[in-house]
């Protein structure tokens, strides 16, 4: 158990609370740093995909775990980012300027996608930007002269400054420079005021409206940086798979990265890469519960989304914190041990909030 | 002293039920002023015109010589205005602190790509915010909570802590909608000494919505009754509490009578 003696506010803001944290995200760091030493090419590859739906993760946190934005039309956003990305790296241009384009492209289709959040919540904006999550299908389906249709488009891997990122390695360096520096931006965000705004929009809009938040301009905040980090997802995604279609960008997608932040913890950063770690390796883990499964078990299709929908439906019931709620428990447990006992994460009954004024 | 709140003819029907009619009334600068009446009398009505969350059908409402009803209800906060809510609406899943913390946004100077990156301006920025709200903590005695999520704390203290966010804002005017309600004796005579405080020490102006008598008459400089969305007594409490129209309201016609 650590006690942490507070004598400066800076102990407060700073991101790294204590010296426990340093060393352990030190280690963390490091390992991520020779990993490609230490893992092979198919593992590190694996690897390259956490970090890309890390990234993803973390804009889909940014909207749905701290503003309470539910969005359906994730994979679409991913595919804007990585169409645009794609077809301008064609067009001649260099990756860092293609890719900063993307993002922004993305950020402004973000604005337009949350106007409906201006309106109406809930299940209502999900269905709102689902049908976005459509038209983008339909839109990267049918421009065939743009897009080139359902048979797709062919990626080269990026070059920075005359350097390929061909090798597995680079690519991972690629994007784990890129997943790091979303998180510290996150990070960031959410202890300044803007992330103060959409936590009190989430919790309360009444109440953020009278604490002087403009509700319009904050929630639509909320959608660009969410667009923007998952376009830039999408364009690294691009490089990773080497081709794309809009097969890769539908509803289903959508839903898998929903259910992924769930899964990983709503409300957290790490739970952005629990949840990122946990759909990369289900597909893994899987495949090796196949060779003990029955035959006709094995090779029945959609294993893989009952097997999703069962965890999902075990974590809404036992953990509705996921993935990062779980693991808090086991830190405190070992903490605390032999003091830890069963109702410490108990919460209180939420009092009745004031339905008269919605 | 100066005329801080200026209501005047104010007016709103919800279909057919006219909530407000005609009611007219001024707060003064530093003044503890409460609305009284029975349920339904329109008293968090008015709240919600002040906050601009209801556009009134007519009447005017000045606050500090601006028309309030020419800004948007995320910009009353900027001009003085802050508020607590009947049924509390904090921030559940944040803590104490962040709740506060909030409660400083109209002071915010720095930009979203500054914050992206923590410059030395939004550390600045966040040691000032904390230094204020520290001040306040200290003077409702919310130290033992500070890093406590607001939906592991009872109830009374959640209308402590709702206070002191409207406290935190910096405000001018301070709307109390029910602060006693759900608490008991003594968490209410804290409450009390509390509102004293703030208008002494602070120099807030406070608006108040409150049934519970003792309260009223102990910290109220002039009360306002109301019944069915119109003025029907303005005085002091004790004034306000013989009066016969008021007496009437309450307990009905018959009790003068009786």
């Amino acid at each position: 158990m650590r006690f942490i003696f507070k004598t400066r506010y800076d102990q407060d803001i700073a991101l790294i609370r204590h010296g426990g944290q340093r060393f352990w995200y030190s280690l963390l760091l490091i390992a991520l740093l020779v990993a490609p030493v230490l893992v092979s090419e198919y593992m590190l590859s694996q690897f390259v995909f956490i970090c890309i739906y890390g990234i993803v993760g973390l804009g889909l946190m940014l909207l749905i775990g701290f503003t309470g934005q539910v969005s359906l039309g994730h994979a679409a956003f991913m595919g804007v980012g990585a169409y645009t990305h794609v077809l301008l790296i064609a067009a001649g241009w260099p990756f860092l300027l293609s890719i900063c384009a993307a993002a922004l492209l993305t950020a402004a289709v973000g604005v337009v996608v949350g106007l409906p959040a201006l309106r109406v919540r809930g299940i209502y904006l999900a269905i709102a930007t689902m049908a976005f999550g459509f038209i983008v299908e339909e839109v990267t389906a049918r421009w065939e002269s743009v897009t080139g249709g359902n048979s797709g488009l062919q990626v080269h891997p990026p070059a920075i400054a005359g350097f390929k990122f061909e090798s597995t390695a680079a690519l991972y360096y690629l994007c784990l420079v890129f997943a790091v520096l979303a998180t510290l931006f996150v990070l960031n965000l959410l202890r300044a005021p803007t992330g103060r705004a959409f936590v009190a929009i989430r919790d309360s809009e009444i109440s953020a409206q009278s604490m002087g938040i403009n509700l319009a301009r904050y929630k639509t905040t909320a959608f660009a940086l969410s667009a923007l980090l998952t376009g830039v997802a999408g364009a690294l995604y691009a490089h990773q798979i080497r081709f794309i279609t809009p097969e890769q960008f539908t509803i289903l997608q959508s839903i898998e990265l929903l259910l992924m932040v769930v899964i990983g913890g709503l409300g957290s950063i790490h739970g952005a890469f629990f949840g990122a770690a946990f759909v990369i390796s289900l597909p893994q883990v899987i495949g090796w519960l196949k060779d003990f499964l029955p035959d006709a078990v094995a090779n029945a299709t959609g294993l893989k989304p009952v097997i999703f929908g069962a965890v999902m439906i075990a974590v809404v019931l036992a953990e509705p914190y996921g993935m990062y709620g779980r693991w808090l428990k086991i830190r405190t447990y070992f903490q605390l041990f032999p003091f830890y006992r069963r109702g410490l994460f108990k919460r209180q009954k939420s009092f009745q909030k004031s339905d008269r004024l919605r | 002293m100066s005329i801080l709140l200026s209501a005047s003819g104010l007016t709103l029907s919800f279909g057919g039920l006219r909530a407000l009619n005609g009611l007219t009334f001024d707060v003064q600068e530093g003044e503890i002023f409460t609305l009284i009446g029975p349920n339904g009398a329109g008293k968090t009505t008015v709240f919600n015109l002040v906050s601009r969350i209801y556009q009134p059908q007519a009447g005017t409402l000045t606050f500090a010589g601006n028309d309030l009803l020419a800004v948007a209800p995320h910009e009353v906060a900027a001009l003085g205005i802050a508020r607590t809510f009947q049924n509390i609406e904090l921030f559940e899943q944040a803590t104490v602190l962040a709740n506060l913390l909030i409660g400083r946004h109209t002071h915010r100077s720095t930009a979203l790509w500054q914050e992206l990156l923590f410059t030395p301006a939004v550390w600045r920025a966040e040691r000032a915010f904390r230094d204020h709200v520290e001040q306040v903590i200290d003077s409702l005695d919310l130290q033992h909570y500070r890093d406590t999520l607001v939906a592991a704390l009872p109830y009374g203290v959640r209308k402590v802590v709702e206070l002191a966010r409207a406290i935190a804002t910096g405000p001018r005017l301070l709307l109390l909608d029910e602060p006693s309600s759900g608490l008991n004796v003594e968490e209410t005579d804290d409450m009390a000494f509390w509102i004293g405080d703030i208008r002494a020490d602070l120099g807030i102006t406070v608006l108040m919505v409150e049934h519970d008598m003792t309260l009223v008459s102990r910290v109220s400089d002039r009360v306002l009754a109301m019944n069915q969305g119109t003025l029907i007594a303005l005085g002091t409490p004790a004034e306000v509490q013989a009066h016969p129209a008021v007496v009437e309201a309450y307990l009905g016609a018959s009790a003068g009578a009786a």
